[in-house]
């Protein structure tokens, strides 16, 4: 019974997928939508029934499994269209079609006069399927085809306008920077399946557990800690860290439901899914963690830098969104499993809540995305603005709402930790937040107060969104204000989230050993820093902005504003050392193709030809010169045998 | 006495006329006689063997030839006249048309 729910989970949303797609001639627009929507609100609920059943068989991972349908088998090689829900995933699920059910519905308003309305809905439902292959796959292949599938519909959606050569372009630079991280990815399976024999991640992560247990993976084994390092080579492309992060601000040329589902909310947390999924190996490898703590923290930090000054109201949330998944990638490195993922749901509430918002402006102002362009918008826009405002409080981390929760633990982990790593990564993650709300906070002031400065165009049709797009900015603002009660500190006794995952992670941490609970008044007292350094970037822009962008307006020529206005030049630095090369290694590749291969080649024709040409004289059509021939071959053929 | 090599003898003679002719004739009539000529050679060398060896299968052998040539010379003349209608000639330096 459970089996087939289980299932049904995910063949719901690829059935909705076929039918849109073969009868999109005869469906109204409206009603595809509406199957759209119920294609991820179904799945939602059955999840909830589902989860609810998973027994809590210690001191084995607590689950439910379901087969579709063998796959690959062959050698040693046995993979099937296997399904799992055991608590981590069933927490990614909740997520994925919560707030994928959400933004569908918000998307029926924001779409509404697109032409490509039903398109838009055959790539949501197909993403949302794909993802949730991606985390309900019990096997590593499964998981890749999701990552796959969920790459596509991004590369897909972020195209979505494909007119605009623009966007093609960004869709096609998120597509490829992903394909490296893939790499490290594949590579990472083939290894495991080399050194475990099995594709089955339950088996992989329990067979290495044993494994250590009997000393046969020691702590900072080579194997394992490369493994860990590839794995999280393709979680940094997924996720847009340091080195790959140059797709995530370009793909907000998607459409912006988009934008808040698969670029902030879900598919972006798939390589902390991944990471967190194979825990065991990162916790095994402490080189390995303590690079994915390191870059991490860097991204936060790098990323929150230049949204401190950007002018687009998206891209200042798609570089808040790098950020974000920096100190989720921070606490994973830290050993905050638990943390992380508290920080990617409480994330997903608040970051698809800003998106959503920005989206209402974006449509209220006839598509102008220019905060300088903005401001004043409080009286026109009232629901957008509450809702956003409750969203700044979150993502800034104040208390009591949801974000202060989740990014103290994660902070709070790093700095208590012990050795020099901890506490630096922790301070940078400070910081971080320090630069996070400020910038939510000027990106408020900018929008909804201060002098009007719209143009002409953008004020014409200023009204308030439809109720489908602002009845789930209301949810999801209700969740960003109480989401921080699924897991309160420790001294609190009520973490609901982190008793729910802890089997999964029970392994992990025992390997790594864990954490020692602080005192309270430690705890606490690192709680009233951190709040203090948030409010007081909170105040600071608060005030620096209350009459609109004052000295921000024009813009800078020098110095560090020049810098991050430009995004400390990234992508320039790789069209330099990376796409330059590349283009050149292209065209000498090109030239020795043309002119060596193709030579060789046509030169070997030619040979033919002139060979040819020779031979042919002695077939000049005159029966006496063959008879001559001939009889000269007999004579020779004739004396030869005598 | 006439020996078997007399008639070998003669038959080469043959032979050589026969190829000599197809070599160095123009006329494609004549250049196919002599192709019968060096045939006919061949012929006698069978049939003179036969008779010295005492084997009548030499004589059959010729015999079969001979009644192969007929035949033989039948679709050479027609394919002689139809190429005299074509090219309006039978000299064979004019006839050109297989030169690669």
């Amino acid at each position: 019974m459970q089996e087939n729910l289980l299932e049904l989970i995910i063949l719901i949303p690829f059935a909705s997928v076929a039918v849109q797609y073969f009868l999109h001639r005869v469906l109204p627009a409206r009603l595809a939508g509406l199957i759209a929507c119920g294609a991820v609100l179904v799945p939602f609920l059955l999840t909830v029934v589902v989860g609810r059943g998973i027994g809590s068989a210690a001191p084995q991972v607590p689950a439910v499994t379901a087969t579709i349908a063998s796959w690959l088998t062959g050698g040693g090689l046995e993979v099937a269209f296997g399904l799992r829900l055991d608590p981590l995933s069933c927490a990614w699920t909740l997520v994925v079609t919560g707030i994928g059910f959400l933004i569908h519905v918000y998307s029926l308003g924001y779409m509404h006069h697109d032409p490509g309305f039903k398109r838009f809905f055959i790539y949501m439902n197909l993403f949302i399927g794909s993802m949730l292959a991606l985390v309900l796959g019990d096997s590593l292949p499964l998981l890749f085809l999701g990552w796959e599938g969920v790459g596509l519909c991004s590369y897909l959606l972020i195209g979505f306008w494909f007119e605009d050569m623009d966007n093609a372009r960004a869709g096609q630079k998120a597509f490829v920077v992903n394909r490296i991280g893939d790499l490290g990815f594949l590579l990472a399976m083939l290894m495991i399946f080399q050194t475990f024999g099995t594709l089955d991640i339950a088996t992989v992560t329990s067979s290495l557990s044993a494994g250590h247990a009997q000393g046969l993976y020691p702590l900072g084994d080579g194997r394992i800690t490369l493994i860990a390092l590839l794995l999280f080579v393709g979680a940094c492309g997924k996720s847009a860290q340091l080195p790959l992060f140059v797709w995530l601000p370009d793909a907000m040329a998607g459409p912006t439901p988009v934008s808040a589902l698969i670029h902030a909310a879900t598919m972006v947390t798939a390589g902390i899914y991944m990471v967190a999924r194979f825990s065991v190996f990162f916790a095994l490898a402490p080189v390995a963690s303590a690079v994915v703590a390191i870059v991490g923290a860097l991204t936060a930090f790098v990323s929150a830098t230049i949204a401190l000054r950007q002018r687009d109201i998206k891209k200042v949330l798609a570089y808040s969104t790098c950020s974000q998944l920096g100190y989720m990638f921070l606490g994973l490195g830290v050993g905050a499993y638990g943390a992380a993922v508290f920080h990617v749901v409480t994330h997903a509430f608040f970051k698809a809540l800003l998106f959503l918002g920005a989206g209402s402006v974006i449509h209220a102002l006839s598509h102008e995305q220019n905060a300088m362009k903005m401001g004043g918008l409080k009286p026109h826009l009232p629901r957008t603005h509450w809702t956003f405002f409750v969203g700044c409080f979150a993502l800034a981390g104040i208390f009591p709402f949801a974000g202060f929760f989740s990014k103290d633990k994660i902070l709070g982990e790093a700095l208590l930790g012990h050795g020099w790593l901890f506490p630096l990564v922790g301070v940078l993650g400070l910081i971080t937040a320090l630069m996070t709300a400020f910038y939510t906070f000027r990106l408020y002031r900018l929008v909804f107060t201060g002098p009007e400065r719209l143009d002409d165009h953008a004020r014409a049709h200023l009204h308030e969104s439809p109720a489908t797009m602002t009845l789930p900015l209301v949810i999801l603002a209700l969740l960003s204000i109480v989401g921080g009660a699924l897991s309160l500190p420790a001294f609190a006794h009520f973490d609901l989230l982190g008793d729910y995952l802890r089997p999964i992670f029970a392994s992990a941490l025992a390997v790594a050993g864990e954490h020692a609970h602080h005192a309270v008044n430690v705890e606490v007292a690192l709680m009233l820093v951190s709040l203090a350094v948030v409010i007081g970037g909170a105040w600071w822009a608060w005030n620096r902005f209350a009459e609109g962008p004052g000295d921000q307006l024009p813009l800078p020529q020098s110095g560090l504003p020049f810098l991050l206005e430009n995004k400390w030049f990234v992508d320039e630095i790789y069209a330099i050392f990376v796409i330059g090369p590349m283009r050149g290694t292209a065209l000498l590749a090109g030239f020795f193709d043309r002119y060596v291969i193709d030579g060789i080649v046509n030169g070997l024709a030619r040979l033919c030809d002139l060979c040819g040409a020779f031979v042919r004289l002695l077939q000049n059509g005159a029966v006496h010169t063959y008879a001559l021939l001939f009889l000269a071959g007999a004579v020779y053929l004739v004396c030869s045998l005598l | 006495m006439i020996t078997v090599v007399d008639y070998y003898v003669v038959a080469s003679i043959l032979f050589a006329i026969g190829a000599l002719g197809f070599l160095l004739r123009k006329n494609v009539l004549v250049m196919f006689m002599s192709v019968e000529l060096m045939l006919n050679s061949a012929n006698l060398v069978l049939v003179a063997s036969a008779k010295s060896f005492d084997l009548a299968r030499g004589s059959a052998f010729a015999l079969v030839s001979v009644a192969v040539a007929a035949a033989e010379v039948g679709v050479g003349l027609a394919i002689i006249i139809a190429l005299f209608r074509l090219k309006a000639t039978v000299d064979a330096e004019e006839i050109t048309n297989l030169r690669g």
